[in-house]
């Protein structure tokens, strides 16, 4: 029961920190990127847009923070014999973490804030760039932590402890830098698909012609490219992670796509109703693309779900080494999915945008519905995607070296159940009050965002 | 390996270092979020009060983070039964934080009333909180907790409460917020600035009694002596340097001398954490029951190699951090100014000697 509760208390704490870690990465970049635009150009157009997004970007990462200080804890809470079995490795990235990148987002964006009008310009706009900074590097450090669970490198293990016999590799890890870029990346796309969203339907609520509309449209644009851009590096990054993840963890590949029994030249199924272990209803599939994402070869071999377990029990012990298959299939697919419709997305506005006639973008409420839409679906893939990946190695906590039942605390269930059910209480709340904020932020548009809203700020009166 | 084996020690007390640090940075903006509802006589104060801490608190907190970090790292036994054992304390001051760190965002989007007026409580009760838990937790681990033979602290939140942990918690709290309100009369000016003078007297007068309390009831009490502890005599010097700063403190602030009082409140936290570590040493997790049932420093402590990488990432990039969070209370020196009309609008002011503070609202 303790294991049940622990494993959901954290991926709700981890999948509603989540939401707001790629939103603001994102955003801080999107943020300075605009910021820098209206800096260069003096360009009153991108500086109203980079305040509105800031706005934006500020209400988000408030809670983006309170719920990452939760994770922090997290492991010594409810996962203490994990903490134990692994603090020697596993500790130093999040210590490294906090002392490179907390301390840098945090303190640069109280100067950003209330430095506006204080600092000199180019300075306020390098506070900016030092906090997309600092939320880039956390990234970096977390994932070097996860990393080493997914694929465990420069280690020794002493009296029941992995300690650390090599930071450099911990640093090198192939896993590490394939899911670096796929997770930044995906940042941005997510940014991005907001910004795109956003703007297009804030461009429609302003008069034709006005000054204001022009911008939205500006950013519209902007976005469209820069999320399909963004979009199609995240496709790319994730396909250099499948062959990574074939080398390293077989079992997820081969659950991504329910394969039981290992296949040469193996087919991909888009879709599939009925038993997934048995002879399915219905199903589209695509021939040898399986073995084109696991192997790069049209007929490599992909090895199936059964030799697998045979091969694991093999080497660990009997016992079942085979994840939630549905969970692991549907998320794959739905992240996929969802990444597929935003490049379309953004490729549509990127095409309506064509030939600098930016009020074609403004004209078409199709694209208006379908981009406010879109702001889901980086969301959808974010969340699917860290399911899959987390779900796909189950049983293993720290891949081929401890499982996660041996993993959890040995606190009561009635604790666990107090502090998850709290948990669950106080973020439902947080979450909506945020998401009202937001809206009500959005609704605001790019009025109050020039210089006239400056009076009380420039005396340090922000909040 | 000898020289080596130091840095166990040396881990030890550089997170002492940081628990320290973080008390002393977070306290007074834990402070000035309690002492504000009773110096603010409208919303221009509670804004003042606010922004006072508004620039800074976030990375105040990150020393938490990187205590909590840096735990887990070179003592991953401590990190994991410390928190595994003071559990729904940690939880306590984690849904505290929460609702502080959202209030500070939340309260000033929207402008009315009743909304602030719950972002204000919020921001109160999560500062309140952790000011109080703290203290008390701090006092539980130098008291010595009840230990299993296998190092587990097994007693609950209930066995957290102890007497002596009470008077550390309401310790604590007297503490911070006569730093807090130290601080807040450093940062504004006026009639804000006196009442928060005249609330630093109060709680100064409580904290002296309170803090002087704590120390005498942890070192009348004792615990199993651990082998290789410092003499007590030690950890009992440096509280009473701490207690000492308490006490000085109070009578600076009484004759409106915010600079020493400041830096006085300042000593007297560094110097606490410095007795509570100096005392559990070489413990991390000292037992009240039985000394051989506690964690100690080198029973919990990390790999030469975890530790060395740990040291050298330190070496490089604390002064980096250290540089440009002293930049931002560098560029935010400034004290606070209400302003002098219309109101919404404000002004900022040199040092309110120089600048003539108007009269408006209440004194």
């Amino acid at each position: 029961m303790q294991l049940l509760l622990a494993r959901w208390e954290f991926s709700v704490v981890t999948v509603f920190h989540f939401f707001f870690v790629p939103l603001t990465i994102g955003l801080a970049f999107l943020v300075a990127l605009m910021q820098t635009l209206a800096y260069k150009r003096g360009d009153a157009g991108w500086d109203r847009l980079s305040r509105f997004f800031g706005r934006l970007f500020l209400i988000e990462m408030a809670v983006g923070i309170v719920t990452g200080i939760v994770l922090e804890f997290q492991f010594g809470l409810n996962w203490s014999a994990y903490s134990v079995f692994v603090g020697n490795i596993f500790g130093a990235p999040l210590a490294i973490e906090a002392l490179l990148a907390f301390f840098m987002e945090s303190t640069f964006i109280g100067l950003w804030i209330f430095g506006r009008g204080r600092l000199s310009p180019r300075l306020h706009l390098a506070t900016i760039w030092m906090v997309s900074l600092g939320t880039t590097l956390s990234a970096l450090f977390i994932l070097a932590a996860n990393s080493w669970m997914q694929h465990p490198v420069g280690y020794k293990v002493v009296h029941g402890q992995a300690v650390l016999t090599n930071f450099w590799l911990l640093l090198g890890n192939p896993m590490l830098w394939g899911s670096f870029a796929h997770t930044v990346l995906g940042a941005l796309a997510t940014a991005g698909a907001v910004v795109l969203g956003i703007s297009a339907w804030r461009a429609h609520r302003e008069p034709r012609g006005s000054e204001h509309r022009n911008s939205f449209l500006r950013a519209s644009r902007f976005a469209a490219f820069f999320t399909g851009v963004a979009t199609v590096l995240v496709a790319i990054s994730g396909d250099v992670q499948a062959r990574l993840m074939d080398v390293y963890q077989p079992m997820k590949m081969a659950a991504a796509e329910a394969l039981y029994t290992t296949k040469s030249g193996a087919s991909f199924s888009i879709l599939t109703i009925g038993n997934l272990k048995q002879k399915p209803i219905f199903q589209i599939r695509i021939p040898h693309l399986l073995s084109l994402i696991a192997d790069l070869s049209w007929n490599g071999q992909v090895q199936g779900i059964n030799n697998i377990q045979a091969a694991e029990v093999a080497k660990h012990g009997a016992g079942s080494y085979i994840p939630v298959i549905p969970l692991t299939y549907w998320s794959f697919r739905v992240m996929v999915g969802a990444g597929i419709l935003l490049i379309l997305l953004s490729a549509w506005g990127a095409w309506l945008a064509r030939g600098n006639n930016l009020e074609r973008l403004g004209e078409s409420r199709w694209f208006r519905r379908a981009a406010l839409w879109g702001i889901a679906l980086p969301f959808i893939a974010n969340t699917t995607g860290w399911i899959f990946t987390e779900i796909g190695r189950q049983p293993w906590i720290v891949y081929g070296l401890m499982t996660t039942a041996k993993g959890v605390s040995t606190v009561t269930t009635a604790d666990i159940a107090l502090t998850f059910i709290a948990f669950i209480l106080v973020y439902t709340i947080i979450g909506a009050v945020d998401a009202w904020l937001f809206v009500r932020a959005a609704r605001l548009g790019l009025d109050g965002t020039g210089e006239e809203a400056e009076g009380a700020e420039l005396a340090g009166l922000v909040y | 390996m000898a020289p080596f084996a130091d840095l166990n020690t040396t881990w030890f007390a550089l997170i002492g270092l940081l628990w320290a640090g973080y008390l002393f940075l977070e306290g007074f903006d834990f402070g000035v979020s309690v002492v504000s509802p009773f110096v603010s006589k409208d919303e221009i104060d509670r804004r003042t009060c606010l922004n006072a801490i508004g620039p800074v608190w976030d990375g105040n907190e990150v020393w938490l983070l990187t205590a909590g970090g840096a735990t887990f790292a070179a003592f991953p036994l401590w990190y994991a039964r410390l928190f595994n054992g003071f559990y729904l304390a940690l939880f306590l001051i984690l849904l505290a934080l929460i609702a502080r760190g959202v209030s500070f965002e939340f309260r000033a989007k929207v402008d009315d009333p009743k909304w602030r007026r719950t972002w204000d409580w919020a921001n109160f009760g999560g500062s309140l909180v952790p000011a109080i838990v703290w203290g008390a937790a701090f006092t539980d681990l130098v008291h010595g907790v009840p230990l299993s033979p296998d190092g587990r602290y097994y007693a609950g939140l209930i066995g957290l409460l102890h007497p002596v942990a009470l008077v550390g918690g309401l310790a604590s709290l007297a503490l911070f917020v006569l730093h807090g309100s130290v601080f807040l009369s450093l940062k504004t000016s006026g009639a804000l600035a006196a009442r928060a003078r005249h609330a630093a007297v109060v709680s100064g007068v409580a904290a002296s009694v309170l803090v002087t309390a704590a120390v005498v009831w942890v070192a009348a009490a004792g615990r199993p002596a651990v082998d290789g502890s410092v003499p007590g005599a030690l950890p009992l010097v440096i509280a009473i340097v701490a207690i000492a700063g308490v006490v000085l403190s109070t009578l600076f602030i009484a004759r409106g001398n915010d600079g020493r009082a400041f830096l006085a409140t300042g000593v007297a936290i560094l110097a606490l954490m410095g007795a509570v570590f100096a005392r559990m040493f070489p413990a991390v997790l000292p037992a009240s029951n039985r000394a051989a049932n506690g964690l100690t420093i080198a029973g919990a402590a990390s790999q030469h190699n975890t530790l060395l990488v740990m040291t050298v990432v330190a070496a490089i990039f604390t002064p980096f951090v250290l540089a440009y969070q002293g930049w931002s209370y560098w560029v935010f020196r400034q004290r606070l100014t209400r302003p002098v009309a219309p109101a919404g609008t404000v002004t900022t002011g040199l040092p309110p000697v120089a600048t003539a503070t108007p009269a408006a609202g209440s004194a």
